[in-house]
C-alpha cells in the first residue's frame, strides 16, 4: 500500500540532509502551486511505496507566512498518512514548539531528535521515553549528517502510517483554556474531519482568520464561542493567540526540564560562539565580510571563472559545437538549415551555456556560505543599509553576483525568505552592469569620450543609484507595502559544510538553469535568428544577403521613432537594442552589421567608432548606453526573472518597470543634459523630461502612506496601549 | 517602560509583556519570546542594528524597531 509521509521541521534542523538521505536521487523538485516556495517530493530508498513530502522549513503553523500556510494546507487538505517531525536536539525548546502544533493534527507522528551526536558531545542527555510520553508520540534519535537513525525513523513512520491508529493528543493547555477548546470541539464536531477536530478547535480559539473563513460558522455560534474565548482572555489578561503560544512554551519548558538533562555549560563558549565572536565582531565584521565577498567574487568572476567561461564559449561552443555541426551539415542539407542550427540554435543556446561553469562555481560557493551559516550573518551585518531601500540584508549577494551575470544573480535571490524583499531584489538587481554590458560601455567610451575612465565608473554609479532610487520609489507602492511583519531571524550555529548538501544544492540550481536554456532560450534564439536572416529582397521573400533587408531591420525601422526623444532614433541603434535583449554581448556586433562593417569586429566595435561619432552626439551616445544598461536584461535573465517570480503579472511588472525606468532616465539625460551642453534645443520633449524629473523627485520624497518600518510599529504600539 | 531596545549588550532581562498584535506579535512569540522568557543581549550589528540575542538557548537577531515592542525588566 502506498503511503505518504510529510517531513516537517524548523529551518536549520537538518531537514534537507535527512530528506536527501532518505530519498537519494529519487526526488522531484517543483513549486507549491501558485507560490515561489520550493516543493520537494521523493520516494524512500528501499521502500518505493513510501512517498516523502518535504515541507518548507517553518517555526510554527501560524497563518502569517507563506511557508507556514503552504505547510498547513498540505497537512490538513492532503492528509498525509504520517509525519516525521525533525527536531534539532541542541535547540530543543524552540523546535518542540512546532511539534506541539503538529501532534494536534491527529496524524501519527514520529519525532526525530536530530544532531544527537552534538547533544552527546555537549554532555547533555535526552530521555526519549519521557519525551515521547509527554508528547503522545514516538520519539527516536538521529544524526542525519552522519546517516544515523534516519532510515529507522522512516520505517517506523511508514509502519504507523499503515496501521493508522487514532492518535490522542496530550493536554498542553491550562484548565480554563482546555475547557474552552473542548467546548469549541463540541460545537464544530461534524463540520470538520474528525481527525483534525482538536486542531480546528484550537485555531478557532486563536481566531485564526483563515480557519474561520473556511468554517463559515453561523453568527450566533460565533458569538457564543466568542464569549468563552473572551472569558479566558479576561481571566489570563492576554489575547487568545498569545495565551496559546505562552502555554505551549510553558508546557515545553515543563517537558524539557523533566526529560532533558543539560550539563551546566553556563558561560562556556562553544566553537561556534568563538567563531561568531570574531566574524560578527563590531569592528572586524565589515572587513571580514568584504574579504569573504571579494574571495567569492574573485574565484567566480576572476581568472578561473573567466577562463572557464571563455573556454566554454570559444572552444566548446564556438569551435567544437558550431564548427563541428557545420562540418557535419554543410553540403548535406539546405543552407538555411545550416544557418539555423549553427548560427541560430547552437550560437544562441551556447551563449547561455557558456555561463554554466561560472555559475556552478558561484552556486557552489554560495551553497557553502549558506550551509556553514554565514548567509544569515550577511543579513545581520547588511540589514541596516539595505532596509532603507526596501531591500533585505540578503539582497547584497544577488547584487554582487549581478556585476558578473544577471542570471545567477536573479537566481541567488532565492535565499531571501521574505517574498516582498525577494521581488524587489529581482526587480532591481539587473541594474548593476553585468559582464556582457561592458563591451557597450567600452564602445561608447572609445567612440565618443576618448576612452575616458569616468564612463565605466559612471556606469556603475548609474546602476547603484538606479537600485537606490527604485528601492525608495517602489517600497512606497501599495504592492510592496506589505504587512508589518517583524524581522526576526535565527542565527544558526556554524558547522562544517556537508559536501553532499552543498553539491546537491549547487547542481539543483545549475540544472534548472540548463533546462531553461533548452526551452525558453532555444525558442527565442530560433525566432531572432529567423527575423534577422529572412526578409524581402529583390521583390521576393527569402533568406537575405544584406541584413538591411531582414525582418529585424524592418521592425527596427518601424519602431525607431520611440527612441527619437532619447537621441538615438535610428534603425541601427534600435536593432542594436533589440539584439541586446537576446544577449547584451550581441549588441555591438549587431550594430556593426547594421552599419555594413564587413568581417570580424572587435569586442568594442572599434571599426565603427568613426561612423558612430559622426552619427550621434556625445549626449545621445551616453543616453544610449544608459538605456541599454538599465532596460530589460537579456532573454536568459528575463527567463530567470520569470522563474523566480513564478507569476506572469510580476514578471511583466519587473520587465516593464526596468524598461520604463530606463526610458525615463535616458530621456532626462538626453533632453536635460543636451540642453545644458547645447546639443539639444528646447522643445516639447524638454518639458516632458522636466515633468518626469519632477514626478521622480515627488515619488522619492513623498511620505510613505503605508508607513515606514519603524513608524508603523510605533503606531501599532500606541494603538495597543491606548 | 523599559523595552528590549534599551537593554545594553551583556545584560540579561526577563520579558514582561509583548506589545503589538496579529502577525507582528505572533512572529516574535513563535520564536520563543514569551512572557517570562529570559533574553540575553549578546551583541549589536556593526552598523548599530539589528541586535543579536540569546533566547531559549539559541541566537536570535532582532531589529531595534521590533525590540521596542518587547517590554522587559
Amino acid at each position: 500500500m502506498e503511503v505518504k509521509i510529510a517531513l516537517a521541521g524548523n529551518p536549520n534542523s537538518g531537514k534537507t540532509t535527512m530528506f536527501n538521505d532518505l530519498t537519494g536521487s529519487n526526488q522531484r523538485v517543483g513549486n507549491w502551486p501558485g507560490v515561489t516556495v520550493e516543493k520537494k517530493e521523493g520516494r524512500l530508498k528501499g521502500d518505493r511505496d513510501v512517498v516523502i513530502q518535504d515541507l518548507p522549513g517553518i517555526y510554527s503553523l501560524s497563518p502569517y507566512t507563506l511557508e507556514e500556510v503552504v505547510a498547513r494546507s498540505y497537512l490538513v487538505n492532503e492528509k498525509p498518512d504520517a509525519i516525521i517531525n525533525i527536531v534539532d536536539g541542541t535547540n530543543i525548546e524552540r523546535n518542540l514548539y512546532l511539534t506541539t502544533q503538529l501532534i494536534e493534527l491527529g496524524i501519527p507522528t514520529v519525532v526525530a531528535v536530530n544532531m544527537i551526536d552534538v547533544v552527546r558531545k555537549n554532555g547533555d542527555k535526552i530521555d526519549l521515553g519521557k519525551l515521547g510520553a509527554a508528547l503522545g508520540c514516538e520519539v527516536m534519535e538521529t544524526s542525519a549528517l552522519k546517516g544515523e537513525g534516519s532510515h529507522e525513523v522512516a520505517r517506523r513512520a511508514a509502519q504507523l502510517a499503515r496501521e493508522s491508529r487514532p492518535v490522542e493528543a496530550p493536554s498542553v493547555f491550562d484548565g480554563s483554556v482546555e475547557h474552552a477548546i473542548a467546548h469549541i470541539e463540541e460545537s464544530i464536531e461534524g463540520r470538520v474531519d474528525q481527525r483534525f477536530l482538536r486542531w480546528y478547535a484550537i485555531k478557532v480559539f486563536e481566531r485564526d482568520e483563515k480557519v474561520l473563513a473556511e468554517l463559515k460558522l453561523d453568527p450566533s455560534l460565533t458569538e457564543h464561542l466568542e464569549q468563552h474565548i473572551a472569558d479566558c482572555e479576561r481571566e489570563l489578561d492576554d489575547d487568545a493567540e498569545s495565551i496559546i503560544t505562552n502555554q505551549r512554551y510553558a508546557y515545553i519548558a515543563r517537558v524539557v526540564s523533566s526529560a532533558v538533562e543539560k550539563k551546566q555549560s553556563g558561560l562556556k563558549m562553544t566553537t561556534s560562539d568563538k567563531i561568531d565572536h570574531i566574524v560578527t565582531n563590531r569592528v572586524a565584521a565589515l572587513p571580514i565580510f568584504i574579504v569573504v565577498m571579494a574571495a567569492v567574487y574573485w574565484i567566480a568572476m576572476g581568472p578561473l571563472g573567466t577562463f572557464l567561461t571563455d573556454w566554454t564559449n570559444d572552444v566548446l561552443v564556438g569551435e567544437w559545437a558550431v564548427e563541428g555541426a557545420r562540418g557535419l551539415l554543410e553540403g548535406n542539407v539546405a543552407d538555411w538549415l545550416v544557418g539555423l542550427v549553427c548560427d541560430g540554435i547552437i550560437a544562441g543556446v551556447g551563449a547561455v551555456i557558456g555561463f554554466v561553469p561560472q555559475m556552478l562555481l558561484l552556486f557552489l560557493m554560495l551553497s557553502i556560505l549558506e550551509d556553514v551559516g554565514y548567509m544569515a550573518r550577511i543579513a545581520f551585518i547588511m540589514d541596516r543599509i539595505f532596509r532603507k531601500f526596501g531591500l533585505s540584508g540578503k539582497s547584497f549577494i544577488p547584487m554582487l553576483i549581478g556585476s558578473g551575470c544577471g542570471v545567477p544573480a536573479v537566481m541567488a535571490s532565492r535565499t531571501i525568505e521574505n517574498e516582498r524583499d525577494r521581488r524587489m531584489t529581482i526587480m532591481t538587481t539587473c541594474f548593476i552592469p553585468c559582464g556582457a554590458k561592458l563591451p557597450i560601455i567600452s564602445m561608447i567610451a572609445g567612440a565618443f569620450f576618448d576612452d575616458g575612465w569616468w564612463v565605466a565608473t559612471s556606469a556603475y554609479f548609474v546602476g547603484v543609484f538606479a537600485i537606490i532610487i527604485s528601492g525608495i520609489i517602489l517600497k512606497k507602492l501599495k504592492a510592496f507595502a506589505g504587512d508589518a511583519a517583524p524581522f526576526v531571524m535565527e542565527l544558526p550555529p556554524y558547522h562544517a559544510p556537508a559536501p553532499s548538501n552543498v553539491l546537491r544544492a549547487t547542481w539543483e540550481r545549475g540544472w534548472s538553469f540548463i533546462k531553461r536554456a533548452g526551452t525558453v532560450i532555444l525558442l527565442s534564439s530560433i525566432i531572432i535568428w529567423f527575423l534577422q536572416a529572412f526578409g524581402v529582397e529583390n521583390g521576393a521573400f527569402g533568406m537575405v544577403e544584406n541584413n538591411d533587408n531582414s525582418i529585424l531591420a524592418a521592425i527596427g525601422t518601424a519602431v525607431a521613432f520611440i527612441f527619437i526623444p532619447l537621441g538615438f532614433g535610428t534603425w541601427q541603434a534600435t536593432v542594436g537594442v533589440v539584439g541586446g535583449l537576446v544577449a547584451k554581448e550581441n549588441l555591438v556586433a549587431i550594430m556593426a552589421v547594421c552599419y555594413g562593417i564587413a568581417g570580424e569586429v572587435s569586442e568594442a566595435g572599434e571599426e565603427m567608432w568613426g561612423i558612430l561619432a559622426s552619427e550621434y552626439t556625445g549626449i545621445a551616445a551616453y543616453s544610449f548606453m544608459v538605456f541599454n544598461l538599465l532596460c530589460a536584461p537579456c532573454f536568459a535573465a528575463m527567463g530567470a526573472i520569470k522563474r523566480e517570480m513564478n507569476s506572469p503579472k510580476w514578471t511583466l511588472a519587473a520587465i516593464g518597470y526596468m524598461c520604463g525606468f530606463a526610458y525615463c532616465v535616458s530621456l532626462m539625460i538626453y533632453q536635460i543634459g543636451g540642453l545644458i551642453t547645447g546639443d539639444v534645443g528646447f522643445g516639447v520633449w524638454t518639458v516632458v523630461a522636466f515633468a518626469v524629473l519632477a514626478a521622480m523627485i515627488y515619488l522619492l520624497v513623498r511620505k510613505n502612506k503605508y508607513g515606514e518600518y519603524g513608524e508603523r510599529l510605533s503606531e501599532r504600539k500606541a494603538a495597543v496601549n491606548a | 517602560m523599559k523595552t528590549l531596545k534599551d537593554v545594553k549588550v551583556g545584560e540579561t532581562v526577563t520579558v514582561v509583556k509583548l506589545h503589538g498584535e496579529g502577525a507582528l506579535k505572533r512572529r516574535i512569540m513563535d520564536m520563543g519570546v514569551t512572557r517570562g522568557t529570559e533574553i540575553y543581549v549578546r551583541k549589536v550589528a556593526p552598523l548599530g542594528d539589528p541586535v543579536e540575542t540569546t533566547v531559549r538557548g539559541y541566537e536570535l537577531s532582532i531589529r531595534r524597531a521590533d525590540a521596542e515592542l518587547i517590554e522587559v525588566k
